[in-house]
């Protein structure tokens, strides 16, 4: 189980060839990479600020990992998260997680992501042309992380 | 004393991202720590304000009202997170 929060960008490659070398019992890959848009509730972004809590990001990150191993049975789940400035089409979060079969993969995947949303301390300020704006959390991320029920 | 830690819209609106708090004799949860903060004016009493949508978390786990607080700890308030 690893949780990385780092300035500088990932490569999906990378990381899966490393979790699919480290366990030959690994029948499945699932991923999912979140990326800055041009565009938000109207406003065209030039750039964006990501923030986050030292130290309590990270153990958030690893108590929605460990409910996720609870949830599936899992071999892994990696969890990246850029912070500081970016930019449209820079990528911004990966979470790959493996198992023996696609369906806890995906499942797992879908749910460490939903959960991210709503329980890891990130805030994004993006830059527009009408100048700095934090962004509001959505009640769709809610309903999306309350839907597992847990 | 305790460390209190403002993140965000809230570090920009306070002016400040860290603070020391001696905390005062009749605080000892966050619900009477907000009290306290609230009391500031100003700033505080509007972003603090009960209808305002804002999180605590108390030594790195979330908080509510209720949660005790004591010397020592690591207090953060923050926006909703919108991570991802």
């Amino acid at each position: 189980m690893t949780v990385r929060v780092q300035a500088h960008d990932f490569d999906l490659n990378t990381e899966i060839l490393r979790l699919r070398q480290a366990n030959p019992k690994v029948g499945a890959v699932a991923s999912f990479i979140g990326v800055c848009r041009d565009l938000n509730d109207g406003n065209s972004v030039k750039t964006m600020t990501l923030e986050h809590y030292p130290g309590m990001t990270e153990k958030s990150i690893q108590q929605i990992i460990d409910q996720a191993k609870a949830r599936w049975e899992l071999f892994d789940v990696l969890v990246i998260h850029r912070v500081g400035t970016l930019k449209p089409t820079d990528q911004i979060v990966l979470v790959v997680v493996t198992s023996a079969h696609r369906g806890e993969a995906f499942a797992a995947c879908e749910y460490v992501m939903d959960y991210l949303k709503t329980r890891a301390p990130f805030w994004k300020k993006e830059d527009t042309p009408t100048g700095g704006r934090w962004v509001d959390a959505r009640d769709s991320d809610d309903a999306a992380a309350s839907r597992w029920g847990a | 004393m305790v460390n209190i830690m403002y993140f965000a819209r809230l570090r920009e609106a306070f002016g400040k991202d860290t603070e020391r708090l001696t905390l005062p004799s009749n605080v000892s949860d966050v619900a009477g720590l907000l009290e306290h903060l609230r009391a500031r004016g100003d700033h505080w009493e509007k972003e603090l304000a009960p209808q305002r949508n804002f999180r605590v978390a108390v030594n790195q786990d979330m908080a509510d009202p209720e949660t005790k607080i004591t010397a020592g700890d690591e207090i953060a308030l923050f926006p909703p997170v919108t991570g991802g």
